[in-house]
């Protein structure tokens, strides 16, 4: 095993991996957190079409990726503030940008192998000056987010009051998903469009269930991301033909899986306040709005 | 636009109009708020409650008058307002506990992800404690009860020693001994930190001791005073522009031919 780590490709690989499992382990606790899990899924989708554009003039098709991600994100975050709303411009953007992927695909001629890359994945062709850039595209995302970090949680949890704080509620949002989006693109090169979602959103799921701190949920969400990544690359370079998407994606089932049925510490309220409503409606000594009457 | 304010007054409002879209919510509102007073605020559904917990919190504008919170227009951000929104159920699975909730009262809107500090989680306990609910400190905001959610959401609007509260709805969704107790704990806050209290709700009956007065919000136009002089079948007639009985039973206040 450790002989793979001679080849510079495995490097490349593993180190380009670690820097996107941490950076997906902040992003996906937002994500899960503020309910935008299908936005995330269709970012990437979105991004697809992006990398096939570039693909088909001629530029690198992660530059692609993250220019159709990144407007996608925008879009997103500005028309659909309100959550039922937001599901449906994520599905119009998708399809659309889908249909986009496909018109550029039938257009282009060359090599399928590149367009295989940018929807599935693969740890061959991250270069060295790959690792630099994504490196430091990740930095930068990770610095931005914990910047935002206090004011994004409290608009994430009680957007109302974080408002009434003076928080700009709305601009935060657009600004999370825009980080999202590049946190999407720099993971998709090894993930691929369809995959990359399992790194953002299993870790961050699993980890959600198994601590109540948001701080430690994100730690544990990178621990958890780092070992599907590097157990995921492993497994790839030994067997020579699983796919580090497939493994990664796989881990992240099997082990959301029996967490998701037995450790559930958000579930379980102690009371049931909806429960009692009806007993306090019924139990009123007082007629109700149906004889044309109100409580004061 | 700036109204000088006599002292003591915590907010004044000088005929006061606001619109939401076209629609005219509230015209010529003219109202003060003294230091320490508990009003409830009541009305119908679209009367303009939120809306003037809205316009307290310089959230909106209004069409037309001033409206002075602590001498000064409103402004997003007053650290001298604590506000709980209205009732949301929290149960979307969010890994937070209800002290870091309470904690975004204190620096939410600060910048960078914070160190660790003893004085903060200190300060924290001590709130919690305030409205009894430092044994669900640990606890995440989806495990929480409606009632146990209002303590915690409380404690949040506290961190910055409020003059003023705003809160909104309290007691939807509540049984009648959690209303009671969310009734006992604001009245106990006002006495203890003299805080002013705006508590918009339905149902005047579970306050009806523990408050100085009412502000009834109805038909564009707005009413405050003593529960026994705005509460009354004149008053409340002449509010709606349409004949409404209040009927008194049982200690309790009923008000029979309009909504509220």
């Amino acid at each position: 095993m450790l002989d793979l780590l001679h080849y510079q490709f495995m490097r490349n690989a593993l180190i380009t991996g670690s820097i996107v499992a941490v950076l997906s382990a902040a992003v996906g606790y937002f994500i899960v957190a503020r309910s935008l899990t299908f936005a995330a899924h269709a970012i990437p989708n979105i991004g697809f079409a992006g990398a096939a554009g570039a693909v088909l003039v001629g530029i690198f098709p992660v530059y692609g990726f993250f220019a159709f991600a990144l407007a996608a994100a925008v879009g997103i975050g500005i028309m659909g503030t309100r959550a039922h709303e937001r599901d449906i411009v994520v599905a119009v953007l998708m399809t659309f940008a889908l249909g986009l992927g496909f018109l550029f695909l039938s257009l282009y001629s060359g090599y399928a192998q590149r367009v295989y890359g940018i929807l599935f994945g693969s740890i061959l062709g991250i270069s060295a000056q790959n690792v630099l850039i994504t490196g430091v595209a990740a930095a930068i995302d990770l610095v931005l987010l914990l910047a935002i970090y206090r004011p994004l949680l409290f608009c994430t949890v009680d957007p109302q009051a974080a408002a009434a704080r003076g928080l700009p509620v709305a601009m935060l949002s657009v600004l999370f998903l825009a980080l999202a989006a590049l946190a999407i693109s720099l993971s998709a090169q090894m993930m691929g469009a369809l995959l990359v979602f399992t790194l953002l959103v299993g870790p961050a799921a699993t980890a959600n269930r198994l601590t109540r701190r948001p701080g430690i949920t994100i730690l544990i969400a990178a621990l958890l991301g780092l070992t599907y990544v590097w157990v995921g690359i492993g497994a790839a370079a030994l067997s020579g033909r699983l796919p580090v998407s497939f493994m990664v994606s796989a881990l992240a089932f099997v082990v959301y899986l029996p967490v998701r049925l037995w450790a559930r510490p958000n579930r379980n309220k102690k009371t049931g306040p909806t429960l009692n409503l009806d007993i306090t409606t019924t139990g009123r000594d007082a007629p109700t709005e149906a004889e044309e009457c109100s409580i004061l | 636009m700036e109204v000088p304010a006599e002292p003591g007054h915590v907010v004044s409002l000088d005929k006061v109009s606001v619109h939401l879209g076209k629609r005219l919510i509230q015209s010529s509102m003219s109202f003060s708020v003294e230091e320490g007073e508990f009003l409830a605020v009541l009305g119908p559904n679209g009367a303009g409650k939120t809306t003037l917990l809205r316009l307290l919190l310089g959230l909106i504008q209004p069409s037309a008058g001033s409206i002075s919170v602590f001498g000064l227009p409103p402004r997003r951000g007053n650290r001298q307002i604590g506000y709980v929104p209205q009732f949301r159920d929290w149960d979307t699975g969010i890994a937070i506990r209800a002290r870091d909730v309470v904690r975004l009262g204190l620096d939410g809107h600060r910048w960078g992800p914070g160190l660790p500090s003893k004085k903060r989680e200190s300060a924290i306990d001590e709130v919690l404690k305030e409205v009894g609910a430092l044994d669900l400190a640990e606890a995440s905001l989806g495990e929480l009860s409606g009632g146990e959610q209002q303590r915690v959401l409380i404690a949040q609007a506290l961190l910055t020693h409020p003059r003023l509260l705003l809160l909104d709805e309290p007691l939807a969704s509540l049984d009648l001994a959690r209303e009671a107790e969310i009734v006992g704990l604001v009245a106990r806050l006002r006495e203890t930190r003299k805080t002013a209290v705006l508590l918009v709700t339905h149902d005047v009956n579970p306050m009806l001791s523990k408050i100085d007065g009412v502000l009834f919000l109805a038909n564009g136009r707005c009413a405050k005073g003593p529960t026994t002089e705005v509460i009354t079948s004149a008053a409340l007639s002449e509010l709606y522009g349409a004949p409404v009985e209040v009927v008194g039973a049982l200690g309790k206040l009923f008000v029979v031919g309009a909504p509220i």
